[in-house]
């Protein structure tokens, strides 16, 4: 049996005097893994928590076996954060390049993360002159280098367009096609169906988890909007 | 630590800066300009006083301007995400710092050259012990600059916090450090925080220098500004933090 990419196990976060996260259990898997919910609900808590970024009240979290942020992770596990999380005042290829060199990936790697992200023709253009989508593929660019077994993305197609979202999808689709592990967020539902496996979450809970189909089945629903509102209102029939 | 991570910070620092045009011109400029106004000042009066407050200002110089630059680059590290990106990779702490102390360092060390260049080339002030040695003490002064930057930069949420750090931290070392008033002549509290001061030892090390051939007063002083240079960096390691809340 193949072991699980991702394990989080009774993870609580704790942020202020709020559990952003009560304690969550969950298991990915290689493929493309959407994590979907409304903003504020712990997505974001929770993909820090994945890179090692986050402080953790107590629960464990293993990333290809290795606990979240150790040492061995820290080339195999790519992260890219809501923030662009690039520097404006340097050309994508120089912010490539730097990070490549922190990274310790072949300096011609940055050449095929700016065309994965289709970025050839403002590989010269300083990040701070470009549009907010061109940006945040900048920051994807980045997190492509040393092609990680892993990429945890926040919110990676906020704001772009269809045509655009599409694309990334699809190579979000080709990097797990290469045998890793994609979790994607995302609090715009209608994504929900381009990912193999969806964790819906809501209020520091997954309250979902299976492929888009098997979610409308089980909940009845025509669309993954209406699944989600579907068990939230059993939840609170329940509650 | 890993010297092909740090050199690569330290690199990507320096072409950050030289992208910013106006920065650069102001970083090599205004400390030429205002040693002139110095000596200008007090070109009728009584020409030994630039070459009692020269130094001093030459010592100031990398201190201030490299504070400044790094707690403002680094907090703007810390709110834009990269810092938080960079420290889910191989990047080691002591990497980050050292990078930054090392590209600021250079940059000190060119803004130096040419503050003292014009000091002593143009404005005739004279140094009894070696020039180059105004270098070393410029290049120690900044990197303690920088690294108390990235120090104050912990506290900071915001730009505006991080610049108000400048009076808090920096001017009570300027009005300690013994150019206005002589340390011995201040009262015995004040003389003796500005013996805890790091700045104090900076200046001194200027004004030993202009003033005597003697280098071992001048070593002694550099190394007390390197050690607190060491230290800020050391406590600077501790505020970055690979899990934040």
């Amino acid at each position: 049996m193949m072991k699980n990419v991702i394990e989080v196990r009774d993870l609580v976060v704790v942020r202020g005097s709020r559990e952003v996260l009560p304690g969550i259990s969950l298991d990915i898997g290689a493929g493309v893994a959407g994590l979907l919910g409304p903003s504020g609900c712990g997505k974001t808590t929770l993909m820090r928590c994945l890179v090692g970024a986050q402080r953790v009240r107590s629960g464990t979290v293993e990333v290809l076996g290795e606990p979240a942020g150790s040492p061995p992770l820290r080339t195999r596990v790519g992260y890219v954060t809501q923030a662009a999380s690039v520097y404006d005042d340097l050309t994508v290829a120089e912010n490539l390049a730097f990070f490549a060199r922190v990274l310790g990936v072949d300096p011609g790697q940055v050449d095929e993360a700016v065309a994965a992200v289709g970025l050839d023709d403002h590989r010269s253009q300083v990040v701070g002159s470009l549009s907010g989508g061109q940006r945040s593929r900048v920051s994807l660019a980045v997190a492509l280098l040393g092609t990680p077994d892993v990429l945890v993305l926040d919110e990676p197609t906020v704001g772009l367009d269809p045509v655009l979202r599409r694309d990334l999808w699809e190579l979000f689709h080709r990097i797990a096609e290469g045998g890793a592990a994609v979790l994607v967020s995302s609090h715009v539902m209608d994504e929900a169906e381009r990912s193999d496996r969806l964790l819906l979450m809501r209020e520091g809970r997954i309250i979902a988890d299976g492929s888009p189909e098997q979610i409308r089945e089980r909940t009845g629903a025509r669309d993954i909007e209406q699944a989600f509102l579907r068990l939230v209102e059993g939840q609170e029939e329940v509650a | 630590m890993n010297a092909r991570i740090t050199l690569a910070v330290a690199g990507r620092v320096l072409r950050q800066v030289r992208r910013d045009h106006r920065t650069l011109a102001m970083l090599l400029v205004v400390p030429c300009a205002l040693i002139s106004l110095l000596w200008w000042m007090f070109e009728d009066l009584d020409p030994d006083l630039f070459d009692r407050f020269g130094p001093g200002l030459l010592a100031m110089f990398p201190f201030i301007v490299m504070f400044l630059v790094t707690s403002v680059t680094t907090l703007r590290e810390r709110s834009s995400g990269t810092l938080e990106r960079l420290l889910t990779m191989p990047l080691g702490k002591l990497d980050f710092l050292l990078g930054y102390a090392l590209a600021f360092g250079l940059l000190a060390a060119v803004q130096s050259a040419l503050a003292v260049a014009v000091s002593v080339g143009l404005l005739g002030l004279e140094v009894q012990g070696p020039v180059w040695l105004l270098g070393v003490v410029a290049v120690a002064d900044a990197v303690l600059g920088t690294a108390l930057g990235l120090l104050v930069s912990a506290f900071a949420t915001t730009e505006f916090q991080a610049v108000q750090f400048m009076p808090a931290f920096v001017l009570p070392q300027i009005l300690l450090c013994g150019l206005f008033v002589p340390r011995e002549a201040m009262p015995g509290v004040l003389e003796a925080i500005s013996d805890v001061l790091p700045l104090s030892y900076a200046v001194d090390a200027m004004q030993v220098l202009v003033g005597a051939a003697d280098t071992g007063e001048v070593w002694r002083d550099v190394t007390v500004v390197a050690c607190f240079a060491v230290a800020a960096l050391a406590l600077g390691a501790a505020t970055l933090r690979r899990r934040t809340p």
